[in-house]
Parts: structure tokens; C-alpha cells; sequence
């Protein structure tokens, strides 16, 4: 008999179901159990760099706001540097690059502030344009999506990105730039996900 | 010497796909366009490390993190533990895992629940942890109630417990749901369904362990978590897979 390969397959996913909001973001959702909430503030105080507050929508195939989705961010600071012993460069104090947000119950909106990341390195020491990885969980979705936001005021750099170069649709990737503009003061970048329909957004296998 | 280098790639007939009708909610929230595979960057390699001051020891006993002094939840109570590892076999340690779930008559604590079984005063419903160095985590909790839910009108959702993962990469993230052996529910249910694979679907029940178990005190089930394994970079001269 031939030998066996001894791998392990990955634990199957699950949908986060309706009630994900007690599980991961229990502060978030009125209920006060921890002491200390995971994910509210991405970049911290110290972190350098551009204060931008990114706000959308994620809507369903029928063009309603999805209401009980959570969101995950992920992304390095400024300079590019992951918070990731593997990044092997430092960030400052605080700066943790995660954030996790849920929709408004009642509107479907989210929204979270974190400073704008730098150009980090993709593989083959390319460089990435600016971008924050996203995941999104939600009842009816089986397995978390993955997506990324850039940004619209990177022309140039989102014309060279490895990724964004990839989408062989050209006309999806404009799906993934948020949108740039000010309000009172504040930087917000727009960025509507669209589950299903016209101008789906563009999900990652990654 | 070898160094991680880039995820195996994801097993996606493993996996749910995006639509399963008869998960209703699925419908109109699944992608209908494939999924565009990326090769691992150091955008998916890395991801958030948290640490004991993140948490409370206290989090991951749920009989008592929502209790008033002196009560505790109502329910069968059990043990739930077993380790993290990757496709490699190998532990996963000081990784986030956190859980949530029903109370022993099935109801959430959250306002979008209306099912008529009583709330517990004494029960939250979620808990958080962090493997040990061997990836070794646990939680004591009360076993979940089976309620009700709206898909077909006689859906009711086996006995689970949500658990979510992060390992040491984004690309690593995973939620799932752990059920419980023996429960007549689990090949009912269109959730559980979703994944084709009959193989794969056990791999989701958790075991009783009666070596486990707090004699005359708490049962215990064991439930392993595997994470996505990562290839070695063999030789030096060979390009990293980031």
C-alpha cells in the first residue's frame, strides 16, 4: 500500500448566523459583558499619517442595505508596516491595524476611522498601491468574504497594483475604490459593497 | 532551513459555496460572480496578534462571566475544549477563539431574538480565549438549547456553539459552528447542509470526552479546530512566497 499523506483539512465554515453582534461585538450591540471591546480603534493615538473615516453600505442582491453584517479590517500603517512580527519592522505604540465594526441595525450604515495606510509589498518585492483588506461575515453568507479597498485618489499607484492588475474585467475594479471627500473638516472615503448585481464588488479566494 | 511561506490554497469544495437555496437567507447575499484567487501577499500573511491584557481569564467561563455573585447559568453544564492546529498538524498558540451561543432553552440575549423559552438572568452567552502554547484552549459553558427558526416553518437549529478563529494570518479567519454527537437535528438542519461534503460535516460534531469530564460536576466535548497550513520555503535561494 501506498503511504498516506498525513495533512489535516481546514475546519469547514459555518455562516455567523444572525446573532454574530453577542459573539464578537457585544459592546457595539448594547450588551455589556467585557471590559474591554476587541476592534474599535484600529490606529491608535500615536499612529502617523492621514485621520480618515471610511463609511458604505453592504447591499444585497434585491439593492437593500444588509443590516446584521460584521466587518473586519485589516491593514498596515502609514509607512507600509504591518503590526505582524513576520512584517519585521516596528509601528507605533498602539497601532494595531485590526479594527472590526457591525451595520446599523437600523440603516446598514458602517463606518471607522483609521489613518490612511502606505503602499506596503506585495509578493516578489512589488509594491502594493494603498489598500485595507476587508472580511465580512452575515447571516445568509457561508463563508467570510474577502475583499479590498483602495483608494480613488491613487491613480497612479492603483494603475501598477499587482492586484487590481489582475481583475481581467477592467471595468470591475473600480468596484473596490472608495470614493474621497470632506466633510466639517473630516477625510471620508466612500465605499458601498455590493453583494450581488450590478457592479458586484470583486471578492478574493486569498 | 525552513520558513513559512505562502497558505495552502483554501479547499473550496471543502467549504459551503456562496449559494444554497435551501438556506433562504443566501439567496440574494451570495456573490453570483467567482471569486478571484490572489496568490498569499504579506496582506493575507499577516494579521492581529492579541495578548492577555486583551482579555479576562474570566471570559472564557460562561457559566459565570455574566452571573451575579453567588448564581450561575442554568443548563447542563459542560466543558468544551480541544485544540487549534493548522493543516500541518501542528498547534496554534496565543490565538484568539472566541465563542457564542443560546442559552439552555435555545434563546439568544439579543434583541432580534423573540423565541418565547425564557432569557437566563445568569447567562450572557459568549466567551473569549486565547490558546495555550500547544494551541490548547477550552471554555466551560452550559450545553445549548435547539430552538426554532424561520427558513421553512419547522426549521430548528441542532445544539451549536459559534466559534470564531484567527491563527497568525488574515487569510487564516474562519467562523463555524460546533454541534454536539448524537444530535437528531444536525441532519436536518439546511445550515449544516450548506456544506456538501459528508466528511466534512463531521468534522464539525464534537465528541463527548468522558476523560474530560469534572466527575459529579462538568461534562466534556472535545472539539479540534484546524486552521489553513503554510508551505516551507525550503532553500534560501529559492524566492520567498511573499
Amino acid at each position: 500500500m501506498r503511504q498516506q499523506l498525513d495533512y489535516l483539512k481546514e475546519t469547514p465554515s459555518q455562516t455567523a448566523g444572525p446573532y454574530v453582534h453577542i459573539g464578537l461585538a457585544p459592546g457595539a450591540a448594547g450588551f455589556d459583558i467585557y471590559s474591554h471591546e476587541l476592534g474599535w480603534d484600529i490606529a491608535g493615538p500615536n499612529a502617523k499619517g492621514e485621520r480618515i473615516r471610511i463609511e458604505g453600505l453592504v447591499i444585497d442582491g434585491t439593492g437593500s442595505p444588509v443590516k446584521d453584517v460584521l466587518l473586519e479590517a485589516w491593514q498596515p500603517n502609514s509607512e507600509g508596516v504591518f503590526a505582524h512580527p513576520e512584517d519585521g519592522r516596528t509601528v507605533e505604540k498602539g497601532f494595531r491595524g485590526w479594527g472590526r465594526v457591525i451595520t446599523d441595525f437600523e440603516t446598514g450604515e458602517w463606518v471607522f476611522d483609521t489613518v490612511k495606510p502606505g503602499p506596503s509589498l506585495g509578493r516578489n518585492g512589488k509594491m502594493c498601491a494603498p489598500h485595507i483588506s476587508l472580511w465580512l461575515v452575515a447571516r445568509g453568507i457561508n463563508i467570510g468574504l474577502n475583499t479590498r479597498l483602495y483608494f480613488d485618489d491613487e491613480d497612479k499607484a492603483n494603475a501598477d497594483d499587482p492586484v487590481l492588475s489582475l481583475i481581467e474585467w477592467e471595468r470591475r475594479r473600480p468596484t473596490l475604490l472608495a470614493k474621497r471627500s470632506e466633510k466639517d473638516g473630516k477625510i471620508i472615503y466612500r465605499f458601498d459593497i455590493r453583494l450581488q448585481g450590478e457592479d458586484e464588488t470583486v471578492f478574493f479566494d486569498v | 532551513m525552513r520558513k513559512p511561506a505562502e497558505f495552502y490554497q483554501r479547499d473550496r469544495q471543502w467549504h459551503p459555496p456562496a449559494l444554497t437555496p435551501d438556506y433562504k437567507t443566501s439567496v440574494s447575499r451570495s456573490p453570483r460572480y467567482s471569486l478571484i484567487s490572489l496568490q498569499s501577499s504579506p496582506s493575507e500573511i499577516t494579521g492581529p496578534v492579541f495578548g492577555h491584557n486583551d482579555i479576562d481569564p474570566l471570559d472564557k467561563d460562561l457559566i459565570y462571566n455574566y452571573a451575579k455573585a453567588g448564581e450561575s447559568a442554568i443548563g447542563e453544564r459542560i466543558i468544551l475544549h480541544g485544540r487549534v492546529l493548522d493543516e500541518n498538524g501542528k498547534g496554534i498558540p496565543n490565538t484568539l477563539v472566541e465563542a457564542w451561543q443560546a442559552n439552555a432553552g435555545g434563546r439568544y440575549r439579543h434583541k432580534k431574538d423573540t423565541y418565547l423559552a425564557p432569557i437566563d438572568p445568569n447567562f450572557g452567552g459568549c466567551g473569549r480565549t486565547l490558546t495555550d502554547e500547544t494551541g490548547y484552549y477550552y471554555f466551560r459553558t452550559v450545553k445549548p438549547g435547539a430552538y426554532p427558526w424561520r427558513n421553512w416553518v419547522n426549521n430548528w437549529r441542532p445544539a451549536h456553539i459559534h466559534l470564531s478563529i484567527f491563527g497568525t494570518g488574515f487569510a487564516q479567519r474562519l467562523i463555524t459552528q460546533c454541534y454536539f454527537e448524537g444530535d437528531p437535528l444536525i441532519a436536518k438542519c439546511p445550515i449544516v447542509k450548506t456544506i456538501p461534503d459528508e466528511k466534512a460535516r463531521e468534522q464539525l460534531i464534537s465528541r463527548l470526552d468522558l476523560n474530560a469530564t469534572i466527575p459529579l460536576d462538568t461534562i466534556a466535548y472535545k472539539f479540534d479546530i484546524v486552521l489553513r497550513g503554510r508551505r516551507s520555503t525550503l532553500f534560501e535561494n529559492r524566492l520567498e512566497g511573499n
